[in-house]
């Protein structure tokens, strides 16, 4: 065995030899000197099989596990009641918009796009959608989707724009806050899900919308910041020399000015919040997500399909309303 | 407070730029100067040994190159950079040891500032720009209103009221920047180059302009430049700064009459003399008209003169009082008007 000779060259054979392990290498069985070019990399696994003190590493995971699973309680007696009003909220909204009946909520959803983005073209691409979905039967999946992506919007929003403005105004913060936010932005979506699904029941709302939030909050935070940290300096200081108090500053200079900015943010965040609803149909979110996955499971291509498209008309809905809104306040802003 | 009273004082104010001012403030010796200082502690010493009174409705002119610490100076007075060492009063007031509530309504009220890049709020009207001062005090009212557009119209501004800054020219933009820091109401009025960044002619204008609101308010304004002749016509007091101490300060006319240092002879060397000096500045002293061809006012300038006595050589002419031409104050000779044309020899090494 390749590295046998080091422990005993610690002494440590004693400590080693205490209990042998279950599973024993091949080399270990064939009791074969490996060739250096069969020398394996001293990974937990090979050390163990030298020294059976060593923790293989599913030990390793294993303990992880326990050691999660061990502050779990305690975590979760401080979050659950915390993060209980999102699981209310999203069961609300899906209450509220679900029940309520399609000729009045798809009227006044392309009103509402109407007077975002001051747009005719906009609303009818809107009502032609809509049209589309209540065709095929899944407008109900589609209005699930919308309002889950509703309420993870508007909690971004609420916390990502004081944190951003937070992070605008204090370097140490800003240096604190950025690698959290490379994480969560570069974490790979599914691995959001892990942890949540521990701390949380499989069957709460909050589990899916606290990973939509966490995934999608980042966009709305940095380009608060980065909008406020942008206005002119020069305005900055004039609006100190004629005596302004950092409040009237924030809502009467830097937030209008910064807000093209920040809803260039929450465009990007209203498009990360689908593209998560539609992965968080693995933890049980309903919409179209969870059409997309049937589709998967059981091999459905046509469903799967079809619901794709129709997360594509509501990513374009989206998108094109925001976009509007958005060019309107830069143009606003500008002139 | 009467006119000519000490506004604001300013008194051996020190600023440096750099990691650590404290720790090579002590490093700060008698005439020591800012590349030494720079090389000794890699410290910028942006204000050196500052001493200045500004007066009760005067123009108080700072004049210097690029990096001479101008617009350092100006921000110590209300306080938008915290000094070394020093000290700042306001009406006798230790403007230093305000706390920040204080601070602010100095701010409000007493100071109010014009920017050489006008730095209005560009998501707002005109007339929303002009009612900051007001604003930042609380005042939202129809008054506060009627002030702003009383004072965009006495900048020329009328009708412009809802226009929007980018849809401006510079010279109307820096016109609200005025009517931003006139709406105020504060005596004291900071201009740092505010007209730097104009055309000569509208800058020309400008300074007419602000000459013109000066005769009837009476504002204490601190006005920085770079440029000797925007200096010479609007100073009631020059301070001449270079690497951030104080080379010569007084009056104008003293200052291109008797220059102090060679830097100051250097600078003066290619103005038109004719036009600056006044020939009150180059009479002797004398009480009556005897003897003299003509009288002629104070404040004419030498070129003037030549201009209406065309071809006279010779011959003494009677100044009288500026403010009062039935006075007589002094006399001046013809050949005396013309050897002040001529530039002085350097006298300073
Ligand atoms: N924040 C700062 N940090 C370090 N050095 C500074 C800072 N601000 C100014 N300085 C330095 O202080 C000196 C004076 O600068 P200041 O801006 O007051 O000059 P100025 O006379 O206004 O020049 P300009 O005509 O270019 O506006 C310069 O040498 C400048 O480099
Ligand atoms: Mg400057």
């Amino acid at each position: 065995m390749a590295y046998e000779w080091i422990f005993n060259a610690l002494g440590m054979s004693e400590a080693c030899s205490r209990d042998s392990g279950p599973l024993m290498s091949l080399t270990a069985l064939r009791k074969e000197e490996p060739s250096l070019w069969d020398l394996p990399f001293p990974s937990l696994d090979t050390l163990n099989a030298a020294c059976a003190a060593v923790p293989r590493t599913r030990d390793f995971t294993a303990a992880l596990q326990d050691g999660f699973l061990y502050i779990r309680p305690a975590l979760r007696s401080v979050l659950d009641p915390l993060t209980q009003p999102l699981s209310w909220m999203l069961d609300g909204a899906l209450t509220l918009f679900v029940e309520m009946p399609w000729w009045i909520l798809v009227p006044l959803l392309i009103l509402a796009s109407k007077l975002l983005s001051h747009s005719y073209k906009v609303a009818s691409i809107v009502a032609v959608s809509f049209l589309f979905l209540l065709f095929v039967d899944y407008y109900e999946y589609a209005i699930q989707t919308l309002s889950i992506i509703f309420v993870c919007t508007v909690l971004c929003v609420a916390f990502g724009v004081p944190l951003g403005i937070a992070m605008s105004r204090s370097d140490r913060f800003q240096n604190a806050m950025i690698p959290v936010l490379d994480m969560l932005q570069t974490l790979p979506t599914f691995v959001y899900l892990i942890p949540l699904i521990f701390l949380f029941n499989i069957t709460e709302p909050k589990l899916y919308g606290l990973a939509i939030i966490l995934y999608a909050i980042v966009p709305v935070v940095r380009l608060t910041n980065l909008g406020i940290r942008l206005v002119d300096r020069d305005v900055m200081e004039a609006v100190t020399a004629f005596g302004l108090t950092d409040r009237q500053k924030l809502f009467r200079v830097q937030i209008p000015l910064a807000l093209p900015n920040i809803m260039a943010g929450v465009n990007q965040t209203i498009m990360m919040s689908l593209a998560m609803v539609v992965i968080a149909s693995l933890v049980s979110a309903p919409g179209l997500g969870t059409l997309v996955l049937d589709g998967i499971n059981n091999l459905r291509l046509g469903v799967g399909f079809l619901a794709g498209f129709g997360i594509v008309l509501i990513a374009i809905m989206l998108d094109r309303v925001s976009k509007a809104a958005l060019a309107r306040i830069d143009k606003s802003n500008k002139t | 407070m009467a006119l000519g009273d000490i506004k604001i004082s300013v008194q051996n104010l020190f600023k440096i730029y750099g990691p650590n001012p404290g720790s090579v403030q002590d490093q700060l010796f008698d005439g020591i100067d800012k590349n030494a200082f720079m090389q000794e502690t890699g410290h910028v010493l942006a204000l050196n040994n500052i001493n200045v009174d500004m007066r009760e409705g005067q123009i108080t002119v700072v004049m210097g190159l690029s990096g001479s610490g101008k617009s350092t100076l100006i921000r110590h007075l209300n306080r938008l950079i915290e000094p070394t060492s020093g000290q700042v009063f306001l009406d006798g007031e230790d403007v230093l040891a305000m706390d920040e509530a204080a601070l602010r309504d100095l701010r409000r009220r007493s100071m109010s500032m014009v920017f050489q890049k006008f730095a209005l709020l560009p998501h707002r009207t005109v007339l929303a720009n002009t009612i900051l001062a007001p604003e930042a005090r609380g005042e939202n009212g129809q008054a506060a209103e009627d002030e702003a557009r009383k004072w965009l119209a006495r900048v020329g501004l009328e009708g412009m009221e809802d226009s929007y800054p980018s849809q401006l020219s510079g010279g109307m933009q820096q016109r609200v920047g005025l009517a931003r820091a006139l709406t105020s109401n504060a005596d004291v009025m900071l201009m740092d180059e505010a007209f730097s960044a104009l055309d000569p002619l509208i800058r020309t204008s400008m300074q007419d302009l602000l000459l013109e609101l000066q005769r009837d308010l009476h504002k204490t304004i601190i006005f920085i430049t770079h440029d000797l002749d925007e200096a010479l016509k609007l100073a009631d007091h020059l301070v001449v700064l270079k690497d951030g101490y104080i080379v010569q300060q007084g009056d104008p006319q003293d200052i291109l009459l008797r220059p102090a240092a060679r830097y100051i002879e250097e600078f003066i060397q290619d103005i038109n003399r004719a036009r600056v000096l006044k020939v009150k500045s180059i009479m002797t002293p004398a009480t009556s008209k005897r003897g003299c061809i003509d009288v002629i006012q104070g404040h004419e300038t030498l070129e003037t003169i030549i201009n209406t006595h065309q071809g006279r050589v010779d011959g003494v002419f009677a100044v009288s009082d500026p403010d009062d031409p039935a006075k007589i104050i002094g006399k001046v000779k013809m050949e005396d008007i013309y050897r002040a044309l001529v530039r002085p020899q350097m006298q300073h090494d």
